[in-house]
């Protein structure tokens, strides 16, 4: 495996034996995961396997779930994520996310993206309105969506929603993005829209996408890892795991025999 | 066999269909009697008298002629507008607690004695008013203690599980994916709260304060039992205070000939009144819908 740190830098996020527990089950066994800076990672496998809370615990979102528990420590930059010291709120505007659903609030596309930085204190209408202008362009929605900023976002198809989803969260200038199935609902335009905003949004960003559609992690990422029943099976680079996995419980699932 | 048994089921269902159509029409017909009955009544005096001089005249003698029930107007909107005053934000807040802040198990036991709440007979808030409230202000604040403020009191402890049940389900309704793309974004509990729960169920919770207003309105018999119900327009909170409903409640027994037929005419008012809020109910729910709540 040639993904051993090289320089430090280069490591964005770090999970070091992470272990979830919902009330007595451990949906999590000791995952050990580098994220690198500026690339693509994606997580693969069935339902169930423990990616989506992988990535909730990135962001500590997955606290919001009465009754878990986690052991382990994960690293952003150099600093560990599950520590008293760590601000939360700081620590979400930092690595942002996108769901499975497009979760557009009910209010309008400028609102929506105007929603992040209000909330951080930016009130000067012409520093909101650099910021609106700025992240949709960035999400490739500029086109389609600058002349109707004051339309309910609701109104937007799923494809726009979900790349609106993106402004928002780039909006307040997150340094690590994850994505939970964000084209799960969409159809195929609009996923091809999406896949390749992720390449390019990876040039200033980390991007941690889950994802069920193989084909869609092959795409987009750089780095794969597989989980199953809770534990990181394999993780490689993506080309090396698909074309060469070293887990025959990883080829059983990428060549479609389980799953 | 087969087709025979078949046939018999199908026979069978349709029956009951049948029945339940004659139960849902038989409902309909009620309410068209009761309408029809209510408007037969009380609306040719209201026309003789006149619409406007019956709702804003202060002049109630209804023994020599002079209907005008604008005291009991007043009455009404007074003690109501003061009960809203102070059981709507109590009611938002205790939903949003209840929703949002509230372990389950906490949670649960609130509601439980929510709906107790509900389940309370009128009469005996009224009892407990008198008992309690009406004696409270009659001995710190002044008056008789008869008063606006214990009916604005009493009727605003009646129409809390109205107004925290409806905005309770309305926040619980807003998709969890509203609250997580907050907080993902950085937002804390309060400003997710704040900035996008609420206006998300801000529909139903219109909802629940419009309910629970045509509740004030409408109640009578804790009313009657508090406020005195002198005919004047109160001049502050401890005045008494005659309200539509305890006008009608407290003449029904003696009135005959116009005085009954302008009793039934306050009865069209407050259907009318009814009616308009529950317009207001379905404008604000699809108001809602089209923005793409729910």
């Amino acid at each position: 495996m040639d993904n051993v740190v090289s320089t430090k830098q280069e490591i964005k996020m770090k999970s070091v034996d992470l272990q979830v527990f919902y009330q007595d089950f451990q949906a999590l066994h000791g995952i050990d995961m580098d994220i690198k800076a500026n690339h693509v990672t994606a997580l693969i496998g069935p339902s169930g396997c423990g990616k989506s809370t992988f990535l909730r615990t990135l962001n500590r979102l997955n606290e919001l779930i009465e009754g878990t528990t986690i052991k382990g420590q994960v690293y952003l930059d150099d600093q560990a994520i599950y520590s008293k010291e760590m601000d939360v709120v700081g620590l979400r505007k930092r690595v942002g996310m996108v769901f499975q659903k497009p979760s557009v609030f009910p209010m309008s596309v400028y609102e929506n993206v105007a929603y992040g930085p209000r909330i951080h204190g930016i009130k000067n209408r012409g520093q909101l309105d650099e910021i609106v202008e700025k992240s949709l362009r960035a999400a490739n929605l500029w086109e389609e969506m600058g002349g109707r900023l004051h339309t309910p976002a609701a109104r937007m198809s799923g494809g726009q929603q979900q790349r609106l989803v993106i402004a928002r969260v780039l909006a307040v200038d997150p340094e690590v993005i994850l994505m939970d199935e964000p084209a799960s609902a969409l159809d195929p335009i609009s996923t091809s829209k999406l896949e390749e905003l992720i390449a390019e949004l990876k040039r200033a960003y980390t991007i941690v996408i889950v994802t069920h559609n193989m084909q869609q992690a092959a795409r987009v990422s750089d780095y794969t890892g597989f989980f199953l029943n809770g534990q990181l099976i394999e993780f490689n680079r993506t080309k090396e795991l698909f074309v060469n996995p070293a887990n025959q419980q990883t080829e059983d699932y990428i060549t479609g025999r389980f799953g | 066999m087969q087709p025979i048994s078949k046939n018999l089921h199908r026979r069978g269902e349709s029956w009951i269909e049948k029945g339940l159509a004659f139960c849902a029409a038989l409902f309909v017909i009620v309410i068209a009697i009761i309408t029809i009955f209510i408007f037969a009544r009380g609306l040719p005096i209201l026309l003789k008298v006149g619409v406007a001089d019956f709702l804003f005249n202060t002049d109630w003698r209804p023994t020599s002629n002079s209907f005008g029930i604008g005291t009991m107007l007043v009455g009404s909107l007074v003690v109501t507008t003061a009960s809203l005053l102070w059981a709507v934000p109590l009611g938002i807040m205790t939903a949003i607690f209840m929703a949002e802040v509230a372990p389950p198990r906490a949670s649960r036991w609130l509601g439980a004695l929510v709906e107790l709440l509900a389940g309370i007979p009128s009469v005996v808030y009224g009892f407990v008013g008198l008992v309690l409230i009406v004696p409270f202000i009659r001995n710190y604040l002044g008056g008789n203690g008869l008063s606006v403020l214990a009916g604005a009191i009493i009727l605003g402890i009646m129409i809390l599980p109205t107004i925290i049940n409806i905005s309770r389900d309305a926040i619980r309704a807003v998709p969890k994916e509203y609250k997580e793309g907050s907080l993902a974004l950085g937002a804390t509990h309060y400003q997710s709260i704040r900035r996008v729960i609420l206006p998300a169920a801000r529909s139903g919770i219109i909802t629940a304060v419009v309910l629970g207003m045509g509740r004030a309105i409408g109640e009578t018999m804790a009313v009657v039992m508090v406020t005195g119900n002198s005919p004047i327009i109160p001049a502050g909170v401890l005045s008494p205070v005659r309200t539509m409903t305890s006008n009608i409640v407290l003449e029904m027994g003696y009135a005959a000939g116009d005085h009954q037929a302008a009793l039934f005419a306050t009865g069209v008012v407050l259907f009318v009144f009814i009616v308009i809020l529950n317009l207001v109910v379905n404008m604000s729910l699809k108001a809602g819908a089209a923005n793409g709540r729910r």
